[in-house]
């Protein structure tokens, strides 16, 4: 609270992305956790909520006549401009957020202090609700090839491991700790994903320390050891997903790749994703594209294209798909590494589990593929993402990379995810919102130290509690997409590929399809299960009735609601439409009805649904589009349910600023 | 002529076709007057493929030794190879392919030939007569009237014989303002709003010239659809600088001073080559497959064809906003008034008026806003992507039409009662049909052709119910409300349905297609059960209740009301309120 300079900023205005001319008012507040936004308009009183860790740049611009403009731009993709009348006022803003969005302890992030007031023993089933022992269980693990090691027991080999780590049998602790000190940061090439079927195996490592000629006996005895727990093949994929030129250009700093002669029986291959700072700049074109004012579509294709965003997620997938494919057809074993082993590696491997294991396209197998290549493996999250303010020059998004390679997918096979793209949405949105435990810190060792289970909430659960919001209507688990492996196509079918608008876009809601098909099949498949429970009760009892007929006797009729049908009805005419801007200013032409202006002004295109902040996109009814925005009556009523950091919880903010 | 003369061999065995995405199969090719035909000879599956030869747009032959290959690219952006042995049969049906698919003579057409192996219900021809469209308009306003001025094509040639104009003006008055008008295409009605009275009016350009010539009549005719002391918006389809310049060649637009009330838009539309070449270039990037992913961007920028879909979809979406948003009338019109004129005149209706989101009513808006305003499909259909003729009459106007429909229903997936594959067969037969709907160029030419007698309309055969399962959107809600489609560039895709229909892979996405239609058919199937359950019961217990002269107990409202087998209209109309509120309920439970 120290940090909060202005807690109440009145008669600021919120721009609107799309049109400038249209603002509204209102008051902004600031909180221990969120930038709040509450409109004038008594009506609405529309709220548009941002966490502080969402918040990924504040930027201050020239004032002008109208007041001090301030520019916000957020991890989750929202903008927001704000106009603050005082320049005084805007700095205070300004530099009370400056800080508010940059934590320097954890105990600062909104993990801590959020409680969505579960008891400890709902706090600690949330947290054992995805078990990484039970995972490799179900890939059948332990058996005669792998077995589980405790040699990284006190993270004393590698302390961005996981304390239980998954090898080969006959890799004793002397060849691990020997190939340990051979891999950067000491990653050794530990099990991600095992297939059962065919003894294939896909493991995951850092880069060897190979120099221009070093070797490792224990590390090569390694790879020997994960190529014979495979019995059926008689060489090992290692595939470096770094171009081959970085990999080159590592060797002088003594690290590099392995030297197919010194290693017996593998086949060497370079995929060539990039590092973190082409994917973080790649981003950041994209965006700067997405935030153009009215672009021509030349701009947007152009500026799509220069981004490169679209060819690092192809070189993603095919990384991913020629190691599916290793394992799935050739049934070969793959070592996957880049550097450290900890950002395209963990892109590369679940990308490949995904395609792999039907069990990852559902809703719970997600989870625990993010818990396994991501959370246990080490991933750094805090530095990837900006949790805690640190060197910008770690911030990239590599996990949002793989989360949209997921949505490609889904494009592609509509049928063969358990969940939807607001799923997807939602992680995306948590892993920056530092709202619940599972994303903090860069390492299972620091997460342990922070005791982060006792003190925060696991999202899983979170999720899982709401998860008829993020069922795919199309999934049935015993479609043929849903069995066995994917094969989506390599080159050159590059048109497969799509800009992701749900998610860059993702809180201008006019640029979005206005009727989801998603929600109105979730309602019908809804409405289906009543009917079925109903042609039940109806068959009893029109039995009973004839029977107590025959006897005389008179039934009490015990009515459906049968209401539910209305969750199908598309629209109702109450509501408002707006048009686009299509270009031409019409305000100008004198003989326009005063009644007429005031009400084209007042609707304004992307007014935002209340709440912006609100992970929950079903929130509200879509104003503008000419339809009722049917999620709000979807079948577990996202509209009805107040979402954690909005809600209640959100009324506390407001008395805590006032 | 007969077509024999042209086939020299008629058939050759042991062929073998490549089509788009399957693989080769051998069989026999045969010719015919209209169509190539191959059949393979093996008993399952029955490969067969019957090819109208109308239906290909350039035809490409070389050899290997004496086998020959023929590379046949079609209208609808097919590619497929024939490969046929000996060089003589190669080179006689390369040679009869092409000629065949070029026939000059309209009524050497096969709908000319084609005899329906259907029954007839609904004569086609005469499912949308203007006729009948000025009745509906009739029951609703008394402020315009049909004339027949037009019966022999004389007034205007590519006009029909009626058409809709305001009351007040007779056809004397006509016949001056057509004159003023280029083509005779004098203002006529588009669409009329019921909703708040405005319509929408097309006609061509004025022939103002340089010297800023008048037409009092013209004048009149176009204040005619105001009320009094309401003002009007002209959306011109050129942008002010193509409009100038059509000044020196006889042409011009509406003078402020000459048409006070009425204030001029340019909406630069693109027109002829310039569409085509688009075409071009887009099909060529889509049928690219070695290029890596920057170039398909760059490529798929440099055709344009997006940006036209853009240009196209918000001049509509002006003439929309103009009527139902800012309650003005509205004038359209570019150069001719026989293309970009007619896209925005008839995506403004879609985004309008509900009854064009239907099969039906986009039949009808087809007929009115394409076939019967005289857009020239025989010109501009003439060819397609792939022809090296390049002519300029040749332009994929009514495929950007289908374009940005498919757009709007892309935004609003539950709005139409058609789907995509409707959008792609009225694509298809535009350039190809054993129908005799699209031949033609105008309604005079068609009547000389003789068309309703001697060839079948389309809508004979989409509007069976057989036909029309296969084009029924069943995510279709109606939906009475305007519809404001996005036309930001991250709104507006490629229609792959059309473009990259035989590149890329679509056995998943099929697959989706058919689980959405079990979703809804599974649910209607239930309802349907339901609902005479409920019927049963209530019949039993009224039976009972006459017997023991008892009420029911009332659960509330809604429940009281559908368990007397209360239809599902009515519940519809049900504010949407209870909904939520159950919703609720259960969440408590």
């Amino acid at each position: 609270m120290e940090h909060i300079r202005m807690p109440k900023v009145e008669n600021v205005r919120l721009l609107d992305r799309v049109s400038s001319r249209k603002a509204a008012l209102g008051t902004l507040y600031l909180t221990a956790t969120h930038v709040i936004f509450v409109e004038n308009a008594s009506e609405t009183r529309k709220e548009t909520w941002v966490l502080h860790s969402q918040i990924s740049s504040i930027e201050k611009q020239a004032t002008t006549a109208t007041g001090c403009p301030l520019l916000i731009r957020c991890k989750n993709f929202q903008v927001i401009q704000l106009i603050i009348p005082q320049e005084r006022d805007c700095h205070d803003v300004y530099i009370s957020l400056i800080r508010l969005a940059r934590p320097v302890k954890y105990e600062e992030l909104y993990c801590f202090s959020f409680n969505p007031k579960l008891d400890k023993e709902e706090r600690e089933q949330g947290w054992k609700f995805v078990d990484l022992n039970e995972e490799y269980n179900r890939m059948g693990i332990p058996n005669d090839y792998w077995q589980i090691s405790d040699v990284n027991r006190d993270y004393g080999v590698c302390d961005s491991y996981p304390t239980e780590v998954y090898v080969p049998k006959s890799a004793t602790a002397h060849i691990i700790v020997g190939s340990s000190k051979f891999r950067s940061r000491r990653r050794f090439p530990a099990l991600s994903y095992y297939c059962k079927d065919n003894n294939a195996s896909i493991c995951r490592s850092s880069q060897p320390l190979s120099g221009f000629s070093a070797r490792c006996l224990e590390d090569e005895q390694m790879l020997q050891a994960i190529r014979k727990a495979n019995p059926g093949s008689d060489f090992l994929y290692v595939v470096d997903t770094r171009p081959k030129l970085n990999a080159m250009a590592n060797r002088a700093a003594g690290k590099g790749y392995e030297n197919e002669d010194n290693y017996s029986n593998i086949k060497f291959q370079f995929i060539g994703i990039e590092n973190i700072h082409v994917m973080r700049n790649s981003l950041q074109k994209m965006l700067e594209v997405c935030e153009l004012k009215s672009p021509s579509m030349s701009d947007f294709l152009w500026g799509l294209e220069n981004s490169g965003w679209l060819k690092h997620i192809k070189a993603i997938m095919d990384a991913g798909i020629f190691i599916a494919k290793a394992v799935a057809e050739e049934g070969v074993s793959v070592l996957v590494h880049c550097s450290d082993g900890w950002d395209r590696t963990a892109q590369v491997c679940s990308v490949a589990s995904l395609l792999l294991d039907p069990y990852y396209r559902t809703m719970k197998g997600f989870m625990v593929l993010i818990e396994k290549d991501w959370i246990s493996f080490g991933h750094k999250f805090n530095h990837r993402y900006g949790n805690l303010d640190g060197d910008p020059k770690e911030i990239s998004p590599v996990i949002d990379q793989f989360i949209e390679c997921v949505w490609q997918l889904m494009e592609q096979f509509p049928c063969a995810f358990e969940f939807n793209e607001r799923f997807l949405i939602h992680i995306q949105h948590h892993i920056y919102s530092c709202q619940f435990g599972n994303f903090l810190c860069n390492s299972q060792k620091e997460r342990r130290e922070l005791k982060i289970q006792e003190r925060t909430y696991s999202l899983w659960a979170h999720l899982w509690k709401n998860r008829a919001d993020y069922l795919n209507p199309l999934y049935r688990s015993n479609h043929s997409q849903t069995q066995r492996t994917l094969y989506p196509q390599m080159t050159p079918c590059n048109f497969l590929y799509k800009f992701w608008s749900g998610m860059y876009n993702r809180f201008e809601k006019g640029l979005h399809p206005r009727q989801s098909v998603t929600d109105y099949l979730m309602a019908v498949k809804e409405e289906t299960q009543q009917l079925e429970e109903e042609l039940e009760v109806l068959g009893e009892r029109l039995a009973n009735l004839q029977k107590m007929q025959l006897n005389g006797n008179k039934i009490q009729s015990k009515q459906q609601d049968r209401g539910k049908q209305l969750g199908l009805s598309a629209s109702t005419n109450s509501l408002a439409n707006t048009p686009q801007e299509y270009g031409s200013d019409l305000k100008s032409f004198p003989s326009r009805s005063p009644s007429q202006g005031d009400e084209d002004s007042a609707l304004i295109l992307t007014q935002d649904n209340l709440k912006s902040s609100d992970p929950d996109l079903s929130a509200n009814s879509d104003q503008e589009s000419g339809v009722e925005d049917l999620s709000c009556r979807s079948p577990s009523g996202g509209g009805c349910l107040p979402s954690e950091d909005s809600g209640k919880d959100s009324d506390e903010a407001v008395c805590l600023a006032v | 002529m007969e077509f024999a003369e042209l086939i020299k061999t008629p058939r050759a065995d042991n062929a073998v076709l490549h089509g788009p995405r399957c693989p080769a199969v051998r069989g026999t090719l045969c010719l015919t007057g209209h169509h190539l035909i191959f059949s393979s000879r093996r008993k399952e599956g029955g490969e067969e493929l019957w090819l109208l030869h109308a239906n290909i747009d350039c035809v490409e032959k070389r050899f290997v030794g004496s086998l020959g290959t023929i590379v046949i690219k079609c209208k609808d952006l097919r590619i497929i190879q024939l490969d046929i042995p000996g060089m003589e049969e190669c080179l006689n049906i390369a040679s009869s392919i092409e000629a065949l698919s070029t026939l000059d003579s309209i009524t050497l057409m096969y709908p000319f030939f084609y005899r329906p192996m259907f029954e007839v219900v609904e004569d086609g021809w005469r499912s949308y007569l203007p006729e009948q469209e000025f009745e509906l308009l009739s029951s609703v306003t008394d402020e315009w009237r049909l004339s027949c001025a037009n019966k022999d094509f004389s007034v205007c040639p590519t006009y029909p014989p009626v058409v809709i104009i305001p009351k007040c003006i007779d056809d004397e008055a006509l016949r001056k303002v057509a004159v003023f008008r280029y083509g005779g295409r004098f203002p006529v009605l588009s669409y009329y709003h019921k909703k708040n009275g405005m319509v929408m009016m097309r006609s061509s350009q004025p022939l103002t010239g340089t010297n800023g010539r008048r037409c009092k009549e013209d004048e009149k005719l176009i204040n005619a659809t105001l009320r009094p002391g309401k003002r009007g918006y002209i959306i011109d389809t050129r942008s002010l600088n193509v409009a100038q310049q059509a000044r020196a060649k006889g042409g011009g637009f509406e003078q402020e001073v000459y048409y006070p009330q009425w204030r001029r838009i340019h909406k630069c539309i693109e027109r002829f080559n310039i569409l085509q070449e688009s075409l071009i270039k887009l099909v060529e990037a889509c049928n690219d497959q070695s290029h890596n992913m920057d170039r398909w961007l760059s490529k798929l920028e440099a055709s344009n064809w997006l940006t036209h879909i853009k240009e196209i979809l918000t001049a509509a979406c002006l003439a929309a906003q103009c009527i139902d948003r800012e309650g003005a009338s509205v004038l359209v019109h570019g150069s001719d008034g026989t293309d970009s004129t007619l896209q925005v005149t008839s995506l403004a209706q879609i985004i309008l008026d509900p009854r064009c989101r239907t099969i039906r009513g986009f039949e009808a808006l087809v007929v009115r806003e394409w076939l019967q305003a005289g857009h020239p499909f025989q010109l501009r259909c003439a060819q397609s992507a792939y022809s090296n003729t390049k002519q300029k009459w040749e332009a994929p106007v009514f495929l950007l039409f289908l374009d940005c429909v498919w757009q709007i229903l892309r935004q609003f997936p539950c709005s139409f009662e058609f789907n995509e594959q409707f959008l792609i067969m009225l694509f298809e037969h535009a350039y190809a049909s054993q129908f005799g709907t699209f031949l033609g160029n105008n309604e005079n030419e068609r009547s000389k052709l003789k068309l309703t007698q001697k060839t079948m309309s389309l809508w004979s055969w989409v509007n069976r119910s057989e036909e029309l399962a296969r084009f029924k959107n069943p995510l279709f809600e109606a939906n009475s409300l305007v519809i404001w489609p996005s036309v930001a560039p991250q709104s507006l895709q490629l229609w792959e349905g059309v473009f990259l229909r035989w590149n890329r892979p679509s056995k998943f996405l099929d697959e989706a297609q058919e689980e959405v239609l079990n979703i809804i058919n599974y649910n209607r199937e239930l309802q349907a059960k339901v609902n005479a359950l409920r019927r049963q019961l209530a019949e039993l217990e009224t039976d009972d209740r006459m017997q023991e002269n008892l009420t029911l107990p009332v659960m509330n409202g809604v429940s009281s009301q559908a368990g007397n087998g209360l239809t599902q209209t009515s519940l519809k109309q049900l504010p949407s309120r209870s909904w939520q509120w159950e919703g609720e309920e259960r969440r408590k439970k």
